[in-house]
């Protein structure tokens, strides 16, 4: 088998396992536990595209996050658009923002923590623009009216929302793949190690982190419109607040860098950890937001590749390899 | 010249007040294999770096191929066909020797097979078949080099500049590498190229170009080049080639 051939069939093992595992459970608190890892994996893969493939590191992603999100509700509300039909749209727009906020500081060579900067300005000006004009409801915020039935997209348990976050999850998995086997993601890995080396050889960074940026967004605004769909209701703080920002690339950065699991296994980790610290301490308001930091720090220090590399380096040693 | 591949006609850049190269020109033939040689902070490197687009020359006009590419990005050139390494070797650290040079194949080859493919010949041709599946970051100096080479190569240019890729090997690497830059100019790409290393520009150039203190002070065979004394006063300092002439008739006078 190729390294294609086995990717994509630990991707489908995957889906068929959360699948059956989805379909076997009837417990309300494991279908929350699982539909809110999943979404949490979902924003860290989107992260990771731009983040981990393209070394492109946003502090901003909640710009796009909450774009898809009011777009999702905004079509459905005042365009009467099917909620099947304005996610792929949601999707769209998050990217549209993506290209437009990349075409602007990509065309300046903005790197690094001025990067970082931009985005989170961004995400910054959105929140107050939300805030303050009409059709985002300002303030009070947006509430989707309750319409249960699987043509509106709304489930009558969390069972129905957690298959959907899964083929969004798998749909991301199968985008990273392909980053690992194409040209286009070649040339983004490229650009991320060395932007002058990468000109040399004929690429074109500007177009590849714009592409690469699009792409992170769509998958972000994707989430946005799946977190309205299962909360029904939206206000500027949630929608372009920093915490989405955070969760999205702590999960990468966790989970491991630029690799196709470690999204996936960093935000179910952290998830996991934030629903026993909230158990241990309570409602205790933003102590996941502390577990996170501590855990970034931690994760940074010792283990830098991430979850997935101190994985692969684990098992390099257990087959007396150096790794 | 009209029928060269690469003409640099009267090209200046500074840099604050540092005239890094000033009104420079030359002209690469097709086929041929040249190299540009002269002191440290002659200039060498930032005429590379206008040739291949990564700075746009303050003044000047650069056609290759028969277009006029000044101010032309780098993606672009390479492009058009224009290859270029880097003095200071610029490796895609993180990924392996194969995707490091896969990247350069991409360029004529969208599929990722193929190009990984492509890339397994290439590094076979600059001697680095058996560190295809290192990290770049794991190679020596010379594995560097290579590495450079190859990925430069793999984009199949017509041009191909070397800055200095046999400067910190060892003698032996360096005899391993001159009979590799010479199959490239001989499988019909044209190579020009920075060095210092006197042996290798000796052995492969047909043509030399002295540059010092940003403008061109000497062209012509190497055995001319090295002979000429504006060369050898900007190696060794004002007035030392007649100080070496003296030397010489001296000793002469001695023995006779």
């Amino acid at each position: 088998m190729t390294a294609l051939q086995k990717e994509v069939s630990r991707i489908a093992l995957f889906a068929l396992v959360v699948a059956l595992f989805l379909s076997s459970t009837s417990s309300g608190v494991v279908l929350n536990f699982v539909m809110m890892a999943l979404y949490a994996a979902l924003l860290a893969q989107a992260w990771n595209i731009l983040g981990g493939y393209g070394g492109q590191f946003s502090f901003g992603h909640a710009l796009f996050f909450g774009t898809g999100a009011y777009m999702q509700a905004i079509a459905q509300m005042q365009g009467g658009l099917n909620p099947w039909l304005a996610l792929p749209l949601s999707a769209l727009a998050s990217a549209g923002v993506g290209l437009f906020v990349g075409a602007l500081s990509f065309r300046y060579g903005l790197k690094g923590s001025y990067f970082a900067l931009v985005t989170l300005a961004f995400a910054e000006v959105f929140r107050i623009v939300a805030l303050s004009v009409p059709f985002t409801g300002a303030g009070v915020g947006l509430m989707v009216p309750l319409r249960e039935g699987f043509a509106n997209m709304q489930f009558d348990s969390r069972r129905g929302y957690a298959f959907l976050i899964l083929a969004l999850v798998v749909l991301a998995l199968s985008v990273s793949c392909w980053l690992q086997h194409s040209r286009f993601g070649a040339y983004l890995q490229a650009v991320r190690d060395n932007e002058d080396a990468a000109r040399a050889s004929g690429v074109n960074p500007f177009r590849i982190k714009l592409g690469a940026i699009a792409l992170s967004g769509a998958f972000m605004g994707a989430g946005g419109a799946f977190y309205v769909q299962v909360f029904q209701y939206l206000d500027p703080g949630i929608a372009y607040g920093s915490h989405t920002s955070v969760e999205a690339l702590v999960g990468a950065i966790v989970g491991g860098l630029g690799t196709l699991w470690g999204p996936v296994l960093g935000a179910l980790a952290l998830h996991a950890l934030a629903d026993l610290t909230r158990n241990l301490f309570g409602q205790l308001p933003g102590i996941n937001m502390v577990i996170y930091g501590t855990v970034l720090v931690l994760m940074i220090m010792f283990a830098p590749r991430g979850l997935s590399g101190a994985g692969k380096s684990l098992r390099a040693l257990w087959k007396g390899r150096t790794p | 010249m009209s029928t060269a591949l690469l003409t640099v006609s009267h090209v200046c850049k500074s840099f604050g007040g540092l005239r890094a190269v000033h009104d420079v020109s030359l002209a690469v033939a097709p086929g041929s294999l040249t190299a540009l040689i002269g002191p440290n902070g002659a200039g060498k490197t930032t005429l590379f770096s206008l040739m291949s687009g990564f700075y746009l020359p303050d003044a000047g006009r650069i056609e290759f191929d028969g277009r006029d590419i000044t101010g032309q990005a780098p993606d672009a050139n390479a492009r058009a066909g224009m290859a270029r390494t880097f003095q200071i070797v610029q490796p895609f650290a993180a990924q392996t020797v194969r995707e490091n040079i896969a990247v350069g194949a991409h360029l004529h080859e969208p599929r990722r097979v193929a190009a990984l493919e492509a890339a397994q010949s290439v590094a076979e041709r600059v001697g680095l078949g058996s560190q295809l599946d290192k990290p770049a970051a794991d190679l020596t100096v010379s594995g560097r080099k290579r590495l450079e080479l190859a990925r430069a190569l793999a984009t199949q240019p017509k041009l191909l500049l070397l800055d200095e890729v046999l400067a910190g090997l060892n003698p032996q690497e360096i005899s391993e590498m001159i009979p590799v830059v010479r199959g490239i100019a001989q499988s019909g790409v044209t190579v020009l190229m920075i060095e210092h290393v006197m042996q290798a520009v000796m052995n492969l150039a047909e043509h030399v170009w002295v540059l010092a203190q940003g403008q061109l002070i000497a062209e012509g065979s190497p055995a001319q080049v090295t002979s000429n004394a504006a060369v050898i006063e900007a190696y060794l300092g004002h007035g030392t080639a007649a100080k070496l002439r003296q030397m010489a008739s001296d000793s002469g006078a001695a023995t006779a």
